[in-house]
């Protein structure tokens, strides 16, 4: 069957059961009740002064009773740093256990160690935002019988809620935890900042593990994690690599090609007609993407312009605005350097949210829904406004959709930023590899050689017309810039689904068929 | 024109393709070694875009290592005929050797 | 019409040798792009250069921006050559280093006329900006500045006018006074425009705004850069305010009125408007991107 964006979507996949066709990026919350499901949390009991500590990691595993075909979940607070969920899965893999669902907020290059667990059917399922590098290419290339399934922050929060994913065991790395759980990613020497991906996990996990290498008085401050939803804690020499998992303050750019992308939208952000007091914004930590935030900071003191909320993940240079009372408060999901943690520690208006919040579209109303401006990157984008963030030029996974179709579907105005073409591959395309955020959630393209506005939004193009900004017809720079580049060959893909994208609403929005080779 | 000595052209920029220029015997043909990062989108329009430059100055035989970090065309050819000039020697506005 | 070409409050320099960079000189919104040659380029990959420059100018699409070259000193090995493979593909400009009398440029421009009709295009379209870097160049610029019609520009070269002069460049350009001062005239007097040179600190915006402030006063109509990041501040620079263009919408509208009838000189607020006044005044709308028929 086909959805709505003209994708070819299978009704029924084998192991995974039948898929919701994408139907748009509102049509299905305006029912208002949702008929999926809540799962309830699990009732258990502890007894006065039991000990949750255990001796080892794999003690705490083995005390948590594996067996096969479980779902396990993490976080990806550790970044590339992460030295956890290969280990756990080795762990679980030498006491035989097989097909297990791996469910995690996302996996990084940290991570290419899963590959031979998945060669030898320890994994036969995953569920990620992001995959990278050598499992991306892996996966790409077959390696797992079931698809991957590609979901976002919210829609991972959605599917642990609703039941579509059902955790038997979460493990949790925390770089601060008492002897009863309570933890948190705000201090320690592996401190992370906000372990907003874990709360969901914990919640609905029926058993749960924290990790930690730092193993403090009772009771850990601040609870971001709290002890009722853990049943094992264990200490270790380490987590991860803190220099990979958080360091030092994001820079902006100095790359001239960034700046000056970054420089066009914030001039697009300042005509737009949404930038004025108590606007709420949103960048990635990124290139041009965050450098749009150096741009804006400096038109909201010229322009005596103070906003209300800055969300998602939060870098020094948030931190810094905050500081600087440009905002009122920071809702921290994830946060992106070390410089971040104390903020979070110490200021009030910095505040951890989980993804539930952030992100979750089932309820009564996540944090995305209260945005006024989101900056995003994108990996291509075609000349319908479908972004992937996905998959590369060449068909292999290697991205995240992370809060990317969260954002764009809540903010009034979505800009997307990106340069025309990367090396010699143009990134506007005739047709996306593989969508993850609907061109309908995007409200304007920003590139060094021109804007395009999406036509479904009339007024926006009228204001920054007006302005005199460079405004383009996106199908006239498609055409330009497969001149500058020549138009590269098609790739080919076999008939098989390594991975389905899945909407923040539970429905397939695309899939994405193996590289031929 | 026969190459007669090795030359080179370019840099390992990326936009930018780093050209090595080798005489082989008389025969041989070209032998076009190229690396690319868009090899599947561009492997062959590259290659077309060096064998023109070669037409240009009716080379036969020749062997080059191409290594790529995503060039555009006028690069490309810049890059090859600046090579070949300098294993032909005919360069001109350079400094006298 | 608006000649947004009229413009050259920036002139962005970009080494000949680098793809990544030349390959994206019209997307920085600086009013000219200048494809160096010369001191950018490395003796021994001045072959490259050229190639590469010339490849570059006839594919790539450089939007509104003016692409001048800036070629080696013609007594150099490389000079005559960079005409011989740049003047072919039409460059708007081409930029000649260390000029000292007239008959440098009249030289040079003779050169091109020669390529330009082996090549069968027609001769006065490349127009020519010699650069000022030394003290003779300094005494001779009224001459030089008037040397050819081709000449629509005349540019100070502020580091190399130091080292000839024997002098260290200050921030505050001391040494430099003069010669800018002279520069500003002899392109005056020749109804040109005058470029001022670099500012090095690529860093320092307070500093490069304080510099374009001064260009600005003393009569230079733009100013050279060599990091994109510098074009912002000085188009902010040379930009008119607000009431500059209000006032000069209101000149050029009566002027309209008043030529209708067949009037040349009339007062506007107890203030004698005539030609010179209506220049500056359209001037400042060229500037302004503003066509008064638009209004």
């Amino acid at each position: 069957m086909k959805n709505v964006l003209g994708r070819d979507i299978p009704e029924y996949i084998e192991g995974i059961g039948k898929l919701e066709p994408f139907q748009g990026a509102w049509t299905k919350l305006k029912k208002g009740w949702m008929d999926e499901p809540a799962v309830a949390i699990a009732t258990k009991a502890k007894l006065p002064h039991e000990n949750k500590l255990c001796e080892s990691l794999e003690e705490a595993i083995i005390k948590a009773n594996p067996v096969n075909g479980m779902t396990i979940s993490f976080h990806h607070h550790l970044r590339e740093g992460d030295d956890v969920i290969v280990k756990c899965i080795s762990i679980l893999s030498n006491l035989g256990i097989n097909s297990i669902t791996l469910a995690s907020s996302s996996l990084t290059t940290a991570h290419d160690g899963l590959v031979p667990y998945i060669q030898d059917g320890t994994i036969t399922r995953i569920y990620s935002s992001g995959i990278r590098e050598k499992l991306g290419k892996a996966i790409s290339k077959g390696i797992l019988d079931i698809p991957v399934i590609i979901q976002s922050h919210g829609g991972r929060a959605r599917a642990i809620r609703t039941g579509k994913i059902k955790i038997d065991l979460a493990i949790i790395s925390a770089s601060a935890a008492d002897c009863e759980g309570n933890a948190t990613g705000a201090v320690g020497k592996s401190a992370f900042g906000s372990i907003g991906y874990s709360m969901v996990d914990v919640e609905h996990a029926m058993q749960s593990i924290i990790v930690t290498d730092n193993l403090v008085d009772y009771p850990c401050i601040p609870i971001s994690i709290a002890q009722n939803f853990v049943d094992y804690v264990v200490k270790v020499d380490s987590i991860g690599d803190p220099s990979k998992i958080a360091s030092g303050t994001t820079r902006i750019t100095k790359s001239p090609m960034d700046l000056r992308i970054a420089q066009l939208a914030a001039n697009v952000i300042e005509h737009s007609g949404y930038f004025q007091n108590n606007f709420s914004f949103q960048v990635g930590a990124g290139g041009a993407t965050l450098a749009v935030a150096k741009f804006i900071r400096d038109k909201m003191k010229k322009k005596n312009i103070t906003g209300s909320f800055m969300l998602g993940g939060i870098t020094s240079y948030c931190v810094d605005m905050l500081n600087e009372n440009l905002f009122k408060a920071l809702f921290d999901v994830q946060s992106f350097d070390a410089a971040v943690s104390s903020s979070l520690l110490n200021n009030k208006n910095h505040i951890e949210v989980p993804s539930t919040l952030y992100a979750n579209p089932f309820n009564c109303g996540c944090l995305t829904n209260k945005l006024d401006i989101v900056v995003l990157g994108v990996l291509e984008i075609d000349v319908d406004f479908n972004v992937n963030v996905i998959t590369s030029s060449e068909g292999y996974i290697t991205g995240a959709s992370g809060g990317h179709s969260d954002t764009a579907s809540g903010a009034k105005l979505a800009v997307a930023v990106c340069p025309s073409f990367r090396g010699r591959i143009p990134i506007i395309k005739k047709r996306v590899n593989t969508i993850v955020t609907p061109g309908e959630s995007i409200d304007v393209l920003v590139t060094e050689r021109g804007i395009c506005v999406n036509p479904n939004n009339k007024d926006l193009e009228l204001r920054l017309r007006k302005a005199g900004l460079n405004i383009r017809d996106i199908h006239d720079l498609e055409i330009e810039v497969d001149g500058i580049t020549g138009i590269p060959e098609k790739i080919q893909f076999t008939d098989k689904i390594v991975g389905i994208v899945e909407y923040r609403d539970g429905t397939i929005i695309d899939v994405i068929r193996q590289v031929k080779e | 024109m026969v190459i007669k000595q090795q030359a080179q052209a370019g840099t390992f920029e990326s936009s930018d393709m780093l050209v090595l220029v080798e005489p082989v015997s008389e025969g041989t043909g070209r032998v076009i070694e190229l690396h690319s990062p868009v090899m599947v989108q561009f492997g062959k329009s590259i290659k077309e875009e060096i064998n023109n430059a070669l037409d240009e100055y009716e080379i036969k035989d020749v062997r080059l290592i191409c290594n790529d970090k995503g060039a555009l065309s006028a690069t490309i050819s810049a890059r090859v005929e600046t090579a070949i000039r300098r294993a032909l020697q005919i360069q001109d506005g350079v400094l006298p050797s | 019409m608006i000649m947004k070409k009229n413009k050259r409050r920036t002139a962005l320099y970009i080494p000949g040798h680098n793809p990544a960079m030349v390959q994206q000189g019209g997307v920085y919104g600086a009013d000219t792009v200048l494809l160096d040659l010369e001191d950018s380029v490395a003796l021994s990959e001045k072959d490259a250069a050229r190639i590469l420059v010339r490849n570059m100018i006839r594919t790539v699409d450089f939007y509104n921006t003016e692409v001048t070259v800036r070629i080696n000193h013609i007594d150099t090995p490389f000079g005559i050559t960079d005409l011989e493979y740049i003047v072919p593909v039409k460059p708007e400009a081409i930029r000649l280093p260390k000029i000292e009398t007239k008959h440098d440029v009249i030289r040079v421009i003779e050169l091109i006329e020669k390529i330009e009709k082996k090549h069968g295009i027609p001769h006065g379209n490349i127009k020519i900006h010699p650069m000022i870097e030394t003290a003779i160049g300094v005494q001779n610029v009224f001459e030089i500045a008037g040397a050819h019609p081709c000449i629509d520009a005349i540019t100070i070269g502020g580091q190399d006018l130091t080292a000839d002069m024997g002098i260290v460049k200050t921030k505050d350009n001391a040494g430099l006074d003069y010669a800018r001062k002279a520069i500003v005239m002899a392109a005056k007097a020749n109804r040109i425009d005058a470029l001022d040179s670099v500012f090095a600190d690529v860093n320092d915006d307070e500093g490069l705004r304080i510099e374009t402030e001064y260009a600005k006063k003393i009569g230079f109509t733009g100013k050279a850069v060599i990091n994109p990041r510098q074009i912002d501040i000085i188009h902010d620079v040379f930009n008119p305010t607000d009431e500059e263009i209000r006032v000069a919408i209101k000149i050029v509208k009566a002027f309209n009125e008043n030529a209708a009838r067949g009037i040349g000189v009339f007062a506007l607020d107890g203030k004698m408007i005539d030609a010179p006044v209506v220049t500056r005044a359209q001037h400042v709308l060229n500037l302004a991107d503003i066509d008064i028929n638009d209004l």
